[in-house]
């Protein structure tokens, strides 16, 4: 069954967002996306409450969470630093570094796993050329890991790339699902 | 509705009925079938009524630990100045369920009235939906959903046109399984790192942001429409064993089964013509060997109890397990159960948020262990260790996440000691080959 | 004023009554036993995760957190059952397996509760045979370093700095047991109050910098004391290693300083070892001090002073007895004090205590005991007086003024150089750390502090040499010990009249006319 395309769909253009020790830190909440925040904050009775999904925001804009960034959010809600970084490195979504233009997960807990998780795993290790887990590909596109439980498990193997979540993946699935990527 | 099978007759769509239908997901599609009939109802009764009508009902939490949800409701105690949460838990992580998952991608304006109506129970003016952050398609329809009932005017200060308020939130959860727990889910959405809280304090006396919460499941939740608009003896009625156990549940099926997917059945329906009729039985030129009913966290069914069971709470403890979270995992004669629960065990020690010694450490001595004995290199001391590790993590801590990683370890050595015992002794092993027919 | 209900129960066999709302834990500290236990501690909010203080309740269906339970009319609790055992010797066990076993080499040995509790209670063995997990130890910045690989995550330290520093500094990151304490990059330890979470550390993780190495603690000795660089006096363990001190530790005080004490003060101990004595009695002779016997020196300086109006420029780090002592020496003059000053830091979660801006011990009672407080120390010296320069090291002294002076006697532990070339009687006393006394903090609280040095050479305390130079001068004052100066005190100044060391023990007690404190007292065992 082909799942409708939600989410975010196309992946950001890469390039743009490599900072990665390169060039100052842009901050994210300006203009539009600090008016964003500040709606958020209306949702709340008080400031700490919108830490999750200010987070959201900054992976959001930037692809990941980089230490500025937790700077910048900390000062935006009164907390500090070392706060934001205890609750980013709890939550296994935000990034703490930069990821291939793709990042693959691949759900394996045992009710995928008995159901062939793990071949879908090693295809996509295989046509990704990215060899192993966790790292990216040197054509810097894809990144594949595995990932608990997705909460999909009738639809063995559910995948997410990026923000978009992939049903029923098998081996075989796998290059035409990347081609349609790239 | 054994969805995305087709329905089966044996079932009993009531909160499934529109699962694969496109336009139940819109506003006005979903008012054409019936929809917000129920919030507009509640609004116009006093929220006590409401809570004696649920509790009549028999309706129990659907998340996983069955607790009466009338009764749940009832510790909210009105007029105490302070203002009240609802929570609803769309964290949906347990391995084996997806139950919620479908709800919400397809009845999204069911949860939007289902958490209006609990809100309004409970004396609550704002609610917040916590869904998974892996959850893409649920928050893009529950968020689309809120979008448009705040359009309609069905949500905000003046809900419905009677002048109270009703708020809903959705809030994005950000990849944690232990914030599915209710204290622990109620840390995350103050922004803080997921642990759960001891209790006392309980929720209904000082949950979120410290005032008084009641967190309920999806489906449960969404229950409470039909509920209000059929009568609490209409629900009561839906019970083939156990009188304590009563309406529809929904049961996610996966792993090793020719139909996996979401089936809503009366509790107390026959497990065995469950898995053998309505799910298609096992894999071709395969048999069943196991089952885990109720996700992760509970204990390992062998066939002859799975068989025997009657599917409902009661049903499932008289035959070695629990109903949890309706998450059904069937594992088939090709699986080593080994490697079954080193995985699961693998996956508690990835999700244990580290405040208590024992889940902290166990969980992932627990997993080093399950890995060696998976690989060969285990030895029998090894199942005594197991054990008592099990021991240690059980009924110590400050949330069941411990507990749960002991239950598959302690049930499998229980009931699969053979299939441990043959690869510490060295023997590899081979799936069970069926005749070909 | 309504009656605070109580409950009464049963601990290991103990019948105690304690205040409703009293956890488990600490109503079997009333009772006598000390329930093990590593993230609870009463300075801090209850946290309950280490589950080592899990006890037995009849009658429960489970075993319960004793930190975070509250009591019950008629609970029975059982302390050293199979089954409270059982659970603590499991919880010893985890918290070893990723444990690297290096007590030879952690400074925490020795006063290591995860050493206590495990050769008390624990396994004789462990059962973990794969591969242990480890992290390289990191510099938090401040005096603090953190050995991750002997964390047992209590959050003690964490929570510290959240609740009673309130500067979150230090976070649990990651998950399960990946988990460890972790800071940010570029935001260290360096709050004024953050030294506490190595005396919070139950175990070896967190170490003091200053501290690493330097001795092992069952080769320390350790005396009562009150810390004497401000004058919040907060009390401390003086701890010594062949007669220096090589550490300061906060002494608990619930009107005081609660559990705890700041970075200045606690590593601000090496002037107490001093080296540059004074440590011979010496008389003018010519252009030369000459070194003489005790009672030499002391016939000299009453000659000196008999009859003549003294100026006494003295330090508020002297004490009560020694201050009281000077005044009776100073025969129609007057005394004064000046006071290094430097930034005042609260500690916010806790009442009314603080780093406080003047930084010595004794600037209260030296006030009360009649001495000006002073910039200009020798501001009241008059023309011909004698000047007694008592503790002060002189530094920056304006040479002028000093030349007003008649006789200097220096009664002091080092010599100070401005002196040195007009002093007539040297007397070498002992430091603060050498003698026992009382001071008076700010708040005017009496405290005692007592010797944990051995002083050097020929030097005696101050009060005894005080007291035989005024022996010498005609006034009767022969003193044995300095709970008697104290007594004299105590009769001739009504501020301290009732007071004596029995009475102030180790917990001090206020002066009559001392300023209110903080309406409670820091409640011990506090939510």
């Amino acid at each position: 069954m082909t799942p409708d395309l939600v989410g975010g769909v196309e992946s950001p253009d890469y390039a743009s967002h490599d900072r990665a020790g390169h060039g100052p830190y842009t901050p994210v909440f300006v203009g539009d996306v600090k008016r964003e925040l500040d709606d958020l904050l209306t949702r709340y009775p008080n400031k700490m409450a919108a830490l999750l999904p200010a987070l959201w925001i900054v992976q959001r804009e930037h692809r990941w969470v980089s230490e500025e960034a937790m700077v910048e959010v900390a000062e935006l809600l009164e907390l500090t630093p070392a706060y934001v970084k205890g609750v980013v490195t709890f939550y296994t979504m935000y990034h703490q570094h930069p990821v291939g233009k793709y990042f693959i997960q691949v759900c394996t807990t045992s009710p995928c796993g008995i159901c062939g998780a793990e071949d879908v795993v090693k295809s996509f290790l295989r046509h990704t050329n990215a060899g192993e887990l966790g790292i990216t590909s040197p054509d810097g596109k894809f990144t594949v890991i595995e990932v608990e439980c997705l909460g999909a498990c009738g639809f063995a193997t559910p995948v997410m790339i990026n923000e978009e979540f992939i049903e029923s993946v098998t081996p075989d699935k796998v290059p035409e699902l990347l081609a349609r990527l790239t | 509705m054994g969805f995305p099978h087709h329905p089966h007759p044996r079932e009993t769509t009531v909160l499934s009925k529109y699962f694969g239908d496109a336009e139940a997901r819109t506003l006005d599609g979903w008012k054409k079938r019936g929809g917000y009939k129920a919030l507009e109802k509640a609004l116009g009764m006093q929220p006590a009524e409401i809570v004696n009508i649920v509790k009549e009902s028999g309706l129990r939490g659907r998340g996983g630990a069955g607790f009466p949800t009338g009764m749940k409701w009832s510790f909210m105690k009105p007029g105490d100045g302070k203002p009240h949460y609802l929570c609803c838990n769309a964290d949906e992580s347990e391995p084996g369920t997806f139950k919620d998952r479908e709800l919400m991608r397809w009845t999204p304006h069911a949860l939007v009235e289902g958490c209006a109506i609990g809100a309004y129970a409970i004396g609550a003016e704002t609610a917040y939906i916590y869904i998974r952050g892996e959850f893409t398609e649920p928050l893009y329809w529950m968020e689309k959903a809120v979008k448009e009932a705040y359009a309609a005017g069905i949500l905000g200060k003046n809900a419905m046109g009677t002048g109270k308020r009703v708020d809903v939130h959705v809030h994005k959860g950000a990849g944690a399984y232990i914030c599915g727990e209710e204290t622990a889910l109620m840390n995350s959405l103050e922004g803080r790192r997921g642990n759960p809280r001891i209790k006392p304090p309980f929720p209904a006396v000082s949950g979120v942001f410290g005032m008084p919460t009641t967190i309920n499941n999806v489906e449960t939740l969404i229950a409470s429409a039909p509920i209000l608009l059929n009568g609490a003896d209409w629900y009561k009625q839906m019970s083939l064993s156990n009188p304590k156990s009563t309406g529809t549940k929904l049961f996610s099926v996966c792993g090793n089964v020719q139909r996996p997917g979401t089936y809503e059945v009366v509790l107390g329906f026959p497990f065995k013509e469950f898995l053998y009729d309505l799910c298609g039985g096992p894999l071709h030129g395969r048999k069943f060997k196991a089952v885990i009913p109720g996700g992760a966290s509970v204990p390992i069914q062998t066939m002859e109890e799975a068989e025997a069971t009657l599917m409902d709470y009661e049903g499932f403890v008289a035959q070695g397990s629990m109903l949890g979270s309706g998450g059904v995992i069937v594992i088939d004669d090709a699986q080593p159960m080994v490697t079954v629960i080193a995985r699961i065990a693998r996956f508690f020690a990835h999700e244990s948020c580290a405040q208590c010694t024992q889940c902290r450490e166990g969980t992932a001595w627990t997993t080093k262990i399950m890995e060696r004995i998976r690989d060969g290199e285990g030895t029998m001391e090894d199942l005594d260790t197991l054990l008592d590790i099990a021991d240690q993590m059980t009924g110590k801590t400050i949330c069941v996440l411990s507990d749960s990683c002991a239950v598959p370890v302690v049930s499998g050595i229980k009931k699969f000691r053979g299939e441990f015992e043959a690869l510490i002794q060295g023997r590899r092993f081979h799936p069970v080959t069926a005749a070909v027919a | 004023m309504a009656e605070q209900k109580m409950v009464s129960l049963t601990i290991e066999d103990r019948p105690v009554t304690v205040p409703e709302g009293t956890t488990i834990l600490e109503a079997a500290k009333i009772a006598g036993i000390l329930i093990p236990h590593y993230c609870y501690h009463p300075g801090l909010p209850i946290a309950g995760v280490c589950r080592m203080c899990l006890v037995e309740v009849e009658k429960a269906p489970k075993l319960a957190p004793s930190c975070a339970t509250t009591v019950a009319e008629g609970q029975v609790v059982h302390i050293y059952s199979d089954k409270s055992l059982d659970a603590r010797k499991g919880v010893l066990e985890m918290l070893l397996i990723n444990h690297p076993l290096d007590c030879p080499i952690c400074d925490q040995s020795g006063e290591c509760e995860l050493q206590d509790y495990t050769y008390q209670e624990g396994r004789e063995d462990s059962r973990y045979r794969e591969p242990k997990r480890f992290n390289p130890a990191e510099d938090f910045g401040g005096d603090v370093i953190y050995v991750p690989n002997r964390c047992i995550l209590c959050t003690r330290c964490v929570r510290f700095m959240d609740d009673v520093a309130h500067e979150p500094t230090l976070n649990v990151s990651e998950r399960g047991d990946r988990a460890l304490i972790g800071k940010f990059e570029g935001r260290d330890m360096t709050h004024p109050w953050a030294a506490n979470v190595i005396d919070l550390c139950p175990v070896g993780a967190l170490l003091s910098k200053d501290f690493l190495n330097k001795a092992r603690a069952w080769e320390l000795d350790r005396t009562a004391s009150i810390c004497p660089n401000c004058t919040q006096g907060c009390n401390v363990m003086m701890e010594t290693r062949e007669n220096q001190i090589v550490r300061m530790k906060p002494r608990p005080n619930e009107h005081v300083n609660a559990f705890f004490m700041c970075d200045w003060g606690r590593l601000n101990y090496r002037w107490m070892n001093e080296k540059n004595r004074a440590e011979r009695p010496m008389v003018r002779q010519g252009a030369t001090l000459a070194p003489t016997s005790w009672e030499a020196a002391i016939t000299a300086a009453a000659r000196a002073v008999s009859g003549k109006k003294v100026f006494v420029a003295a330090s508020p780090m002297l004490s009560n007895e020694s201050l009281f002592l000077l005044t009776e020496l100073m025969q129609g003059g007057s005394g004064a004090f000046r006071v290094v000053e430097g930034e005042e830091a609260p500690l916010p979660g806790v009442e009314d205590l603080a780093l406080r801006r003047e930084r010595a011990a004794n600037v209260y009672g030296a006030e009360k005991l009649g001495f000006r407080k002073t910039r200009e120390l020798l501001g009241g010296l008059g023309q011909g007086d004698v000047l007694v320069v008592a503790g002060e090291d002189l530094a920056g002294i304006d040479s002028a003024a000093l030349a007003r002076a008649g006789d200097v006697i220096v009664i002091s532990s080092v010599l100070p150089e401005a002196a040195a070339a007009r002093a007539s009687v040297v007397l070498p006393i002992a430091n603060f750390s050498e003698e026992e006394g009382t001071v008076t903090n700010l708040r005017g609280r009496v405290q005692r502090f007592t010797q944990a040095r051995q002083a050097p050479g020929e030097t005696r305390p101050s009060w005894l040499v005080l007291g035989d130079l005024l022996g010498a001068l005609g006034k009767q004052s022969s003193f044995f010990l300095p709970s008697e100066v104290f007594a004299r005190l105590a009769s001739a100044n009504k501020a301290f009249a009732g007071l004596s060391y029995d009475t102030i023990g180790f917990k001090g007690l206020p002066l009559a006319d001392a300023p209110a404190g903080p309406k409670t007292p820091v409640a011990v065992g506090a939510a």
